[in-house]
C-alpha cells in the first residue's frame, strides 16, 4: 500500500536525501520572458517598499527635528514671525471632532446598508441600485462632495447647521463639514461589515432561526457580534480616510486657522456650528503653497498626521488579522 | 485466485417500494422497534429503551421542490418518540431536505415549494407559528456552530426572548447547567462559562450546541450529520447522548455513516432519488432488506 515518493533512508545515514526538484521547477532554465516577468515582480515590490520607507523616514525625520512638544499643546496664531505663530492645538482638536461626528453618523448608516444588502436585499433591482450607490460615493473625488455639499448646506433650511448669514445659510461648519466627510468613510464601513457578513456561513444563520428565533434577534444576537471585528476594521480605515481629507475642510470647515465657535448660541452645539481647521488644512495652509508659509509648521504637523493615520491602519490590520483566528467556524 | 466478480446494479431500473407499515398511535404494538432477528447475519444494534413508543410527528404524502427539481416525492414517514429514526441513503437522496422540513427550515430557500402534510401531535405544522414550532422541534447542523458568544450566552440564547440579556445570568443558571449536563458537558465547560464558545474543539461545540438545543426543551431533536465533523471520541460521545435523549424526546438523524445508523437507530429510513425505499427497523434494514436498492446500498454496491 505505501508507494512511497522517495526511497525510506538507510538506517545509520543521518541526514536525509537532498530534495530532487525537476530542472523545469527551477527560473534559471525557464524562457527569456518569465524571467523577465519574475525579476520585475521582485523588483516592483521592493521598489514599493522602498518608496514608502522613503516617505516614511523623511517626514519622520524632518517631523522630529521640527516637532516641539509645545506644539501640541499651543493655540496657532496668525503672525507672520514663525516663533509667535504658536502650535497646532486647534487643528488637532478639529481633526479629533471632525472624525468622531464623521464615524457617528457613517457607522450606523454604513452597517444597516450592510446588514440590508446581505441580509436582505430584495427586490434585486433595489439591492442592485444601493450597491451602485455606496459605488458611486465611493469614487467620487471628495473636492466634488465637498462642492456640492457647499450649495446644498447652504440652503437656507439647513442654517441649524451653520449659522445664517445673510439671505442663506453659510453652509460651512464643523457639522457640514462631518456630515459631508461620513460619506467618505460610508463606503469602507458598507464594504467591510458586507465582506464580515458574507463570511458568516449559512448555517450559523439557521442555527439560530431553528432555535425557534425571529430573523432580528439573529441578527441583533448572532450577527452583529460575529460582524464587529468587520464593523472596526471598516470604522478604522474610515477615520483614516477622514482624517486624511483636506478638499472638504477646506470648503466646508470655514478653514479658520482657530476653532471660532458660532457667536451666541447653546454652548457645545454653537462649537458644531462654528468653523475651525484640521491637521490636513493646517499643514497645506503652513506648506510653501498656502498662505501661512511654515513649512517647518507644516512638517512637524504632517509627522503628527502620518504617526496618527499610520497606527490607525495598524489597528485595522490588526482587528483583521484577530478575527480569523478567534471566529471561525468549520465551513 | 480469480478476481471477486462485478456486482452490476442498474441505477435506471424502478426502485421497489417497501410501503411504510400502519403503526399504531401511541405506539403500544410495537414495542421498542426491535422485532426478532430476521435470522441469517445478525448485527447488534443499539440497545433498546424500555421507553415507550409515542407517534409524534408524521409526514403525508411531502413532496419538495426545488424549483422544477423534485428533491422529495411523495413520502410519508412516522417519528416516534422513545426510538431513534435514522434516514441514510446516498448524496443528493432529499434526506436533509426532508429533515429541514420538519422544522420548515425549507422555507428559507426562496426556490423551494411544498406538497403534502407534516404534522407534529396530529396538527398540521404549515398552521403553526414558525418560531413556536421550531422552539418544539430544534435542529443540529453537520458543522459545529456556535454563536460568537460565550458558553454561557450560548445556552442561554434559546431561553432569552429574542435577543435580548434578559433573565439575568443569576436565574438561568440552573437550565443552563442542566442543559449542558444533559449534553455531556457540564464537567468540561463548568469552569469556562465566560469563554467565547469558538474557542472550544470542535467535539465540544458540537456538543455545545446540541446543550443549545435542549435548552429550549425541544420535544423532537433533528440531527444532520451530526459527526461528520468529529473525531470518533467526540462521535462516541454524541452517540451515547442519542441513546439517552430518545427516551424523552423522538430524535432524526440524517447520516451517512451507515455503521453510525446501525449503532444509534432503532427505525431506518432508506431514500433513494428522493423516494423513500424503505422503512423499517433497524435489524430489518442491515439484516433483512426487503427492496434489492435497499440490499445494494447497505451491502455497499453503490453509494
Amino acid at each position: 500500500m505505501s508507494a512511497l515518493a522517495t526511497p525510506p533512508p538507510q538506517p545509520g545515514s543521518a541526514a536525509p536525501p537532498p530534495r530532487r526538484t525537476r530542472a523545469r521547477d527551477s527560473a534559471t532554465t525557464w524562457p527569456l520572458r518569465d524571467r523577465i516577468g519574475l525579476a520585475f515582480c521582485w523588483a516592483a515590490g521592493i521598489t514599493l517598499t522602498v518608496v514608502a520607507l522613503t516617505i516614511l523616514l523623511y517626514m519622520c525625520f524632518k517631523g522630529i527635528t521640527q516637532l516641539r512638544p509645545s506644539m501640541l499643546v499651543t493655540h496657532p496664531s496668525g503672525a507672520v514671525d514663525q516663533s509667535r505663530s504658536g502650535g497646532f492645538l486647534d487643528p488637532i482638536q478639529g481633526t479629533l471632532l471632525l472624525t468622531a461626528i464623521g464615524i457617528a453618523i457613517a457607522v450606523p448608516i454604513g452597517v444597516s446598508v450592510a446588514l440590508w444588502l446581505v441580509e436582505y436585499g430584495r427586490p434585486a433591482a433595489l439591492a442592485r441600485a444601493v450597491e451602485s450607490a455606496v459605488d458611486v460615493i465611493a469614487g467620487a473625488p471628495s473636492v466634488v462632495l465637498a462642492l456640492f455639499g457647499l450649495s446644498f448646506f447652504s440652503e437656507t433650511f439647513f442654517s441649524f447647521m451653520s449659522f445664517r448669514s445673510e439671505d442663506t445659510a453659510f453652509g460651512r461648519s464643523f457639522m457640514v463639514a462631518g456630515t459631508v466627510m461620513s460619506l467618505i468613510a460610508l463606503p469602507l464601513i458598507v464594504g467591510a461589515t458586507r465582506e464580515a457578513l458574507l463570511q458568516v456561513p449559512n448555517h450559523v444563520r439557521e442555527a439560530s432561526l431553528a432555535l425557534g428565533k425571529t430573523k432580528a434577534s439573529t441578527i441583533r444576537a448572532v450577527l452583529l457580534p460575529a460582524v464587529r471585528p468587520g464593523i472596526a476594521t471598516g470604522t478604522a480605515l474610515g477615520m483614516g480616510r477622514i482624517i486624511g481629507d483636506t478638499a472638504i475642510v477646506v470648503l466646508l470647515l470655514g478653514n479658520t486657522l482657530t476653532t471660532q465657535p458660532r457667536d451666541g448660541g447653546i454652548f457645545g452645539l454653537s462649537l458644531l456650528q462654528g468653523t475651525g481647521s484640521t491637521l490636513t488644512s493646517y499643514i497645506y495652509g503652513n506648506s510653501p503653497v498656502g498662505e501661512g508659509n511654515a513649512p517647518q509648521k507644516a512638517y512637524a504637523a504632517a509627522f503628527v498626521l502620518l504617526l496618527i493615520v499610520v497606527a490607525l491602519n495598524a489597528l485595522a490590520t490588526r482587528i483583521a488579522r484577530g478575527r480569523r483566528k478567534d471566529t471561525a467556524w468549520i465551513r | 485466485m480469480p478476481p471477486p466478480p462485478i456486482r452490476k446494479i442498474s441505477l435506471d431500473a424502478p426502485p421497489t417500494v417497501v410501503h411504510v407499515p400502519p403503526i399504531p398511535l401511541n405506539g403500544n404494538g410495537n414495542g421498542n422497534g426491535h422485532g426478532a432477528p430476521a435470522g441469517g447475519l445478525h448485527t447488534p444494534g443499539p440497545p433498546s429503551s424500555d421507553a415507550p413508543v409515542i407517534e409524534r410527528m408524521r409526514c403525508n404524502a411531502v413532496t419538495i421542490a426545488y424549483g422544477p427539481k423534485v428533491a422529495v416525492n411523495k413520502v410519508d414517514l412516522p417519528i416516534s418518540q422513545g426510538e431513534v429514526l435514522a434516514m441514510i441513503g446516498p448524496s443528493g437522496c432529499g434526506k436533509t431536505t426532508l429533515l429541514r422540513s420538519l422544522n420548515r427550515l425549507t422555507e428559507l430557500t426562496p426556490s423551494a415549494s411544498r406538497g403534502g402534510v407534516i404534522s407534529l401531535d396530529g396538527q398540521d405544522i404549515d398552521l403553526l407559528e414558525v418560531t413556536a414550532l421550531r422552539k418544539r422541534v430544534s435542529m443540529v447542523f453537520q458543522q459545529p456552530n456556535p454563536f460568537p458568544m460565550s458558553v454561557f450566552d450560548n445556552v442561554a440564547y434559546s431561553l432569552r426572548e429574542g435577543g435580548s440579556k434578559r433573565p439575568r445570568k443569576k436565574e438561568l443558571m440552573e437550565p443552563v447547567e442542566r442543559a449542558l449536563t444533559r449534553a455531556g458537558l457540564w464537567h468540561e465547560v463548568r469552569d469556562n462559562l465566560d469563554h467565547p464558545a469558538l474557542r472550544l474543539s470542535g467535539g465540544q461545540q458540537q456538543r455545545l450546541c446540541i446543550a443549545r438545543s435542549l435548552a429550549a426543551q425541544p420535544e423532537v431533536l433533528l440531527m444532520d450529520e451530526p459527526c461528520s465533523a468529529l473525531d470518533p471520541i467526540s462521535t462516541g460521545k454524541i452517540e451515547e447522548l442519542i441513546l439517552e435523549l430518545r427516551e424523552q424526546i423522538a430524535v432524526v438523524i440524517v447520516t451517512h455513516n451507515l455503521q453510525q445508523a446501525q449503532r444509534v437507530a432503532d427505525r431506518v429510513a432508506f431514500m433513494y432519488l428522493g423516494e423513500l425505499v424503505e422503512y423499517a427497523s433497524g435489524e430489518q434494514i442491515f439484516n433483512a432488506p426487503q427492496a434489492q436498492r435497499t440490499r445494494d446500498y447497505v451491502g455497499g454496491a453503490f453509494g
